[in-house]
């Protein structure tokens, strides 16, 4: 069905009334579910007082450069050496000066170290610093039970008891931890065999590999699938391994907006139109990289209008589904799932097993040919060492007990619990009046801060409190767009929501992080441009 | 007891002013030199507009339309342009 003459319609006042009565019917009828993405705008004098901190911060770090420089305070972070004084100089640009005079500030809201395995509650190691930052030292106790908000444990498989355990623990005795090899050479276990065709049954598609580090499944099969002559669409948002996957190939690289579907389609009608840049050959290939959850902003892929667009435009489609697998569908499948549509629709289906499988590695699933060509091409099948035993054997538990084939309902159980303690939490944080960024379904919620000093302190004052959260500020994102990210999990039980949630709102309230004007009605099925404006809800 | 919760209102509102210009972050000697110069030019500011304020009003009404404060302030500039010295 092709979306464009509803986007047109879209814009007339008229029909944008008419469509907040039934908003199921839009896009053709694309979506069977209604799609409630929202991000609200920063308010005005937020963004102001944001640019007078980062100002001050900017003008004192100027200062404590100066006296670096000139011998006055003692220079801890790291600089040329005499002799390369003359050279190019490698610390002069933007990223190095923030990470000097802001990131060093507020530097023990990060890598902290825990000391238990990181489920529901974790344990932390308490560090105090004597010199503001620059070095840490232990103080000997630990923190119990911390609420961990941080990991991305959605359906509660991190665990260190259980039939995953010990089920991973009768492997270790018998295969050990090693593997010594590649896939390639003698790395080739009878338990990868199996696994493959375990992930393969799950995602409903002919066939599928397991890598052993999910960032290394990215960069190093991207460049595998497409070279040069080939172009590459990349969503504006995606993770720096798809990033650095396309950059390895050697494509033509063109980002669309994110989420952003008549960016996408405009991109697609030039490159189909206009061909190579000089040349004016066909493209060998087009191939459009988008992620299930993008895990900065909350959002889901609109899936169904880019399956739409890969067929009209004759494209292939690569879905990253780190964050969604597990955690987005009835049955955890997915974000095919959730939308109802056809596994065999997406080309390629990566994934990883960090998040909802509570081991780690990467897989891609997809046709039998397009698997069988990665085994022999791909660099990761044939240089690095591939996953160990215990961990493959702790997937291939949990990936069965998501099915339900050990013979329980805890898997299910397990996921219909991560969506209740979604939606619940979402909901909650709206009410009191945070602004919250993404899907109403998606189990990453970026709460917004905005100003860099309240990045250290909502940190700081959370783990007073006894909960654990991280904070995200530059370069991860846009450098006023600093938040918090609550990852749930279906190992939370509602009192530990209920504790969060009240923490949540005395620190809140004692930090002013209260912005939201309610202004941004959730966004219904519309793609979200710069054509569309905000309305106002009442 | 309304001391109190004023006196606890006014240290929320002192750091949020902390919070807002980052000086929550800042080092104590970085604290003394940033509240040095905020005061310095908040207490310049109350006395420039201490001492110009009464100026300003009075210049303010004897420029207004109406004749009778104006009457005199518009003849008084019309002298002091006519006779440049």
């Amino acid at each position: 069905v092709d979306p464009a003459p509803f986007s047109v319609i879209l814009q007339l006042p008229l029909f944008k009334f008419l469509l907040q009565i039934d908003h199921i019917v839009h896009n053709g009828g694309l979506y069977k579910r209604p799609f409630n993405e929202a991000f609200e705008e920063t308010p005005m004098l937020v963004a102001v007082l944001t640019y007078v901190g980062y100002g001050v911060l900017t003008l004192f770090g100027y200062l404590r450069d100066f006296m670096r420089q000139w011998k006055i305070e003692k220079c801890q972070n790291a600089i040329e050496r005499e002799e390369q004084k003359d050279f190019v100089p490698l610390y002069q640009d933007f990223e190095n000066f923030y990470t000097r005079n802001l990131y060093m500030r507020i530097r023990d809201t990060w890598n902290r170290p825990i000391c238990s395995v990181p489920g529901a509650k974790v344990d932390v190691m308490e560090r105090v610093s004597h010199d503001y930052n620059w070095t840490f030292t232990y103080t000997g106790r630990v923190i119990k039970g911390v609420i961990n908000m941080g990991s991305y444990n959605y359906l509660g498989f991190a665990q260190n008891n259980g039939t995953c355990q010990q089920a991973a623990a009768k492997v270790l005795s018998q295969y050990g931890a090693g593997v010594c090899s590649s896939r390639q050479e003698m790395g080739n276990l009878d338990k990868h065999e199996e696994l493959e065709k375990l992930v393969a049954r799950f995602l409903g598609v002919e066939s599928a590999m397991a890598y052993g580090m999910g960032f290394a499944t990215n960069s190093m099969n991207i460049p595998a699938l497409v070279g040069k002559g080939c172009l590459i669409l990349s969503d504006e948002l995606n993770h720096a391994s798809l990033v650095l996957g396309a950059r390895l190939s050697g494509a033509a690289i063109r980002i669309f907006k994110h989420n952003n579907m008549r960016s996408l389609e405009k991109l697609l009608k030039d490159a189909i139109v206009h061909g190579q840049p000089r040349t004016r050959r066909p493209w060998k290939k087009i191939l459009i990289l988008v992620e299930g959850i993008y895990s900065m902003e909350g959002s889901i892929v609109r899936l169904p209008e880019v399956i739409a667009l890969k067929k009209k435009y004759k494209s292939y489609l690569y879905l990253d589904e780190a964050h969604s697998i597990g955690a987005l569908g009835p049955t955890g499948r997915g974000v095919v799932e959730y939308f109802g549509l056809n596994p065999e629709d997406v080309d390629v289906m990566m994934g990883t097993f960090t998040k909802s499988f509570g081991a780690a590695g990467g897989y891609i699933g997809g046709k039998k040919e397009l698997i069988d060509y990665l085994r022999t091409h791909s660099h990761s099948a044939v240089y690095a060492t591939s996953l160990s035993p215990p961990v493959v054997e702790q997937i291939i538990t949990s990936m069965k007990c998501i099915m339900g084939e050990d013979g329980t309902t805890f898997g299910r159980e397990c996921v219909q619990q991560l969506a209740e303690n979604t939606r619940y939490f979402r909901r909650r944080l709206k009410e009191m009046g945070f602004i919250i960024y993404g899907n109403e379904d998606s189990p990453v919620v970026p709460l917004m801060l905005y100003m860099p000093a309240k990045i250290g302190a909502f940190g700081r004052e959370m783990l007073k409190r006894n909960i654990g959260v991280v904070v995200v500020g530059f370069p991860a994102t846009p450098i006023i767009e600093s938040r918090a990210r609550f990852c749930l999990s279906a190992a939370h039980t509602k009192e530990m929501l209920d504790t969060a949630l009240k923490e949540i709102n005395e620190v809140g309230d004692l930090l002013q992080l209260k912005y939201s004007r309610h202004r941004l009605v959730p966004l219904l099925d519309r793609p979200f441009d710069e054509t569309t404006y905000e309305e106002t809800e009442d | 007891m309304d001391i109190k919760s004023m006196k606890n209102y006014l240290y929320w509102l002192f750091c949020q002013f902390e919070l807002i210009t980052c000086s929550y972050l800042m080092e104590p000697w970085e604290k003394v030199l940033f509240y040095t110069f905020n005061i310095t030019m908040l207490v310049m500011l109350a006395y420039t507009a201490y001492i110009f304020f009464p100026v300003h009003i009075s210049m303010a009404f004897q420029f207004s339309p109406c004749p009778q404060h104006s009457s005199i302030a518009y003849r008084v500039t019309a002298q002091l342009c006519s006779h440049p010295h």
